[in-house]
């Protein structure tokens, strides 16, 4: 299933300007609070009808604006999970769940309520009301109740900003699993970092209306020329990686990356699990030839495509690996000269064992 | 004690008997009427309200006079009822109901407007998202939220019709056992000189029916506020 988003709206203070297609997997519209994400959803959910444009799922047209066509919120069949949950006071956890798996026919059902009761553990709630659960589970069940529709698409609103630092976390690996078992398009609104770091196939970068860059987190989180956009978030980069061995003796982990091998402090994942790392930018060095003798032993080999140079004494190198995942290294602006580094050349990155650790895997 | 005369026994069951097929006749319409005021701005919705309203701040003697005119039996639609169904209001029990109804529908569209009023929108587009069509959404998330209200709503459009007097004594005068309402009674009985005992009876009978009936809305009112909120 594909969602096609083409659209203009006017809003104040900004017009929305967007074009972007989601496959199955997560696609995250990062931005800054205030800068159109949540009225793009409701857009595609139809509570608000863009000005002009087109949206469709697959070859069904939702939404028009050369031939009219306006598709009830009703049936379009797209599942929303509010920001604040919105879960009916009136009813349990059970009938909340049920409300809209009633209202959906049974030829067009395809999730089942064992599923969902158990992909998001759900069973415990059922009998209790809205007003009793804590923000984390009003959410679940929010998902849950969005998810028992059978939606061909997902919308989700910063369902993690109403929770503190520890319900993130616990509701975090729910997300993960929904975006791994449910083959639908799962469009994820947030102005977190880190959520899109971790959960996002493809993130759509907005700016005041203006969808500035489409592609994976690890290319857009990394450009250089986009920091303006994605903020204040500590410099540094995503690489995914598999778990290929454990050395209990070492307490260390061996991961593979497509750039080479990694060696890490033990992490408490399992052999073959994919995960992904992040690396800031300060704990990774750059030379022109591999290092010998040298402690640190984690070296990727790439290619630098980016240089960005301020003032100060620092400047960010991007590094590009083989599998097109970018590096972000920060370097003192005399080494630049020294080592006489410039886009284009072949590089290596070293990054200390010290560097990666539980703290590092997203 | 109450020491009841038979004929005090039957102004207490007309009273009831009125204000209970008053209240279930009203409710409906106030319902619909509610609907068509809350959260909404159309031509003529001013007129309508002011309409609703008017028994609250008429002399009910006028609103009484008013009954009488329209529906007495040469009046315009007390003739054509009359005529069509053989249904006659004047002076019969009937029309206490209709009095009573006049009189109370300002009282009962009030909290059920408030409530609707109320009815929170951004749970309306969730239910939305999930499927239902604004026919759903009312009948699965905004009548049950307003319960609260329509039950305010009853238990005022009954309190008022028990004592309802002056549009009912106008419209279908006092008739023992068939429009002597307990107001009518009292009021019947203060005319008469040493009956104040019977008077008496009978005002205490409706202070208990009243604090009965607030008690009762209290409870129900508790009880639906937290299934609507769900403690």
């Amino acid at each position: 299933m594909t969602l096609q988003v083409q659209l203009r709206k006017k809003l104040e203070p900004f017009e929305l300007e967007v074009d972007f297609e989601c496959k199955p997997g997560v696609t995250a519209l990062f931005g800054r609070s205030g800068c159109g994400k949540t009225s793009l959803i409701e857009q595609i959910a139809g509570l608000m009808a863009p000005d002009s444009g087109r949206i469709q799922v697959d070859d069904r047209v939702l939404f028009d604006s050369t031939t009219a066509t306006n598709v009830a919120v009703r049936k379009r069949r797209i599942g929303y999970v509010f920001q604040d949950a919105r879960l009916f006071p009136h009813l349990s956890v059970a009938n909340n769940l049920r409300y809209g798996e009633w209202l959906t026919p049974k030829t067009e059902r395809y999730v089942s309520s064992a599923n969902v009761l158990e992909l998001l553990a759900l069973g415990p709630l059922l009998q209790r009301r809205p007003a009793t659960l804590s923000g984390g589970e009003r959410q679940r069940v929010a998902i849950g109740r969005a998810l028992l529709c059978s939606p061909r698409i997902l919308l989700m609103d910063e369902p993690l900003s109403a929770l503190d630092g520890a319900r993130k976390r616990d509701i975090i690996p729910y997300l993960e699993r929904l975006r791994d078992e449910m083959r639908i398009p799962i469009v994820y609104v947030s102005h977190a970092l880190e959520e899109v770091a971790r959960l996002a196939d493809t993130v759509v970068l907005l700016h005041d209306g203006q969808q500035q860059a489409v592609g994976s987190p690890q290319t857009v989180l990394t450009r250089l020329d986009l920091r303006a956009h994605t903020g204040r978030y500590e410099a540094s980069s995503i690489v995914p990686a598999t778990v290929q061995s454990h050395q209990p003796e070492f307490a260390v982990s061996i991961l593979q990356t497509s750039a080479g091998r990694l060696i890490a402090a033990q992490l408490d994942r399992p052999v073959g699990s994919n995960v992904r790392l992040r690396l800031r930018a300060r704990d990774i060095s750059i030379t022109k030839q591999p290092v010998q003798h040298s402690s640190v032993r984690n070296q990727l080999r790439g290619v630098i495509v980016d240089i960005a140079e301020e003032e100060g004494a620092f400047a960010e190198v991007l590094l590009e690996l083989p599998d097109n995942t970018r590096l972000l290294v920060r370097v003192a602006r005399i080494n630049l000269k020294v080592l006489q580094l410039s886009i284009g050349d072949s590089a290596f990155a070293s990054i200390k064992t010290a560097a990666l650790d539980r703290a590092s895997v997203l | 004690m109450l020491q009841l005369s038979p004929q005090d026994w039957q102004a207490l069951h007309l009273s009831l008997k009125v204000a209970a097929w008053s209240t279930a006749i009203t409710l409906p319409i106030a319902l619909l009427l509610s609907m068509a005021l809350a959260n909404r701005r159309y031509v003529g919705r001013n007129l309508l309200n002011a309409l609703v309203h008017l028994p609250l701040v008429l002399p009910p003697v006028v609103t009484g006079y008013g009954l009488l005119i329209t529906f007495g039996r040469h009046g315009t639609v007390g003739s054509w009822l009359a005529d069509t169904f053989g249904l006659v209001l004047a002076f019969q029990w009937t029309g206490a109901v209709l009095a009573a109804s006049v009189m109370s529908l300002p009282l009962m569209v009030r909290p059920i407007v408030l409530s609707l009023e109320a009815s929170d929108a951004r749970l309306h587009k969730a239910a939305a998202t999930l499927g239902a069509s604004p026919l759903i959404i009312f009948l699965t998330v905004t009548l049950p939220m307003a319960a609260p209200g329509l039950i305010a709503a009853i238990v005022l459009g009954f309190a008022k019709s028990l004592g309802e007097f002056g549009a009912t004594v106008t419209f279908v005068a006092s008739i023992p056992g068939e429009t002597r309402t307990l107001p009518s009674a009292i009021y019947t009985q203060l005319q008469i000189p040493g009956a104040e005992n019977t008077v008496l009876q009978l005002a205490l009978l409706s202070v208990v029916l009243s604090i009965v009936a607030l008690l009762l809305a209290e409870w129900l009112g508790a009880r639906l506020n937290r299934r609507v909120h769900g403690q």
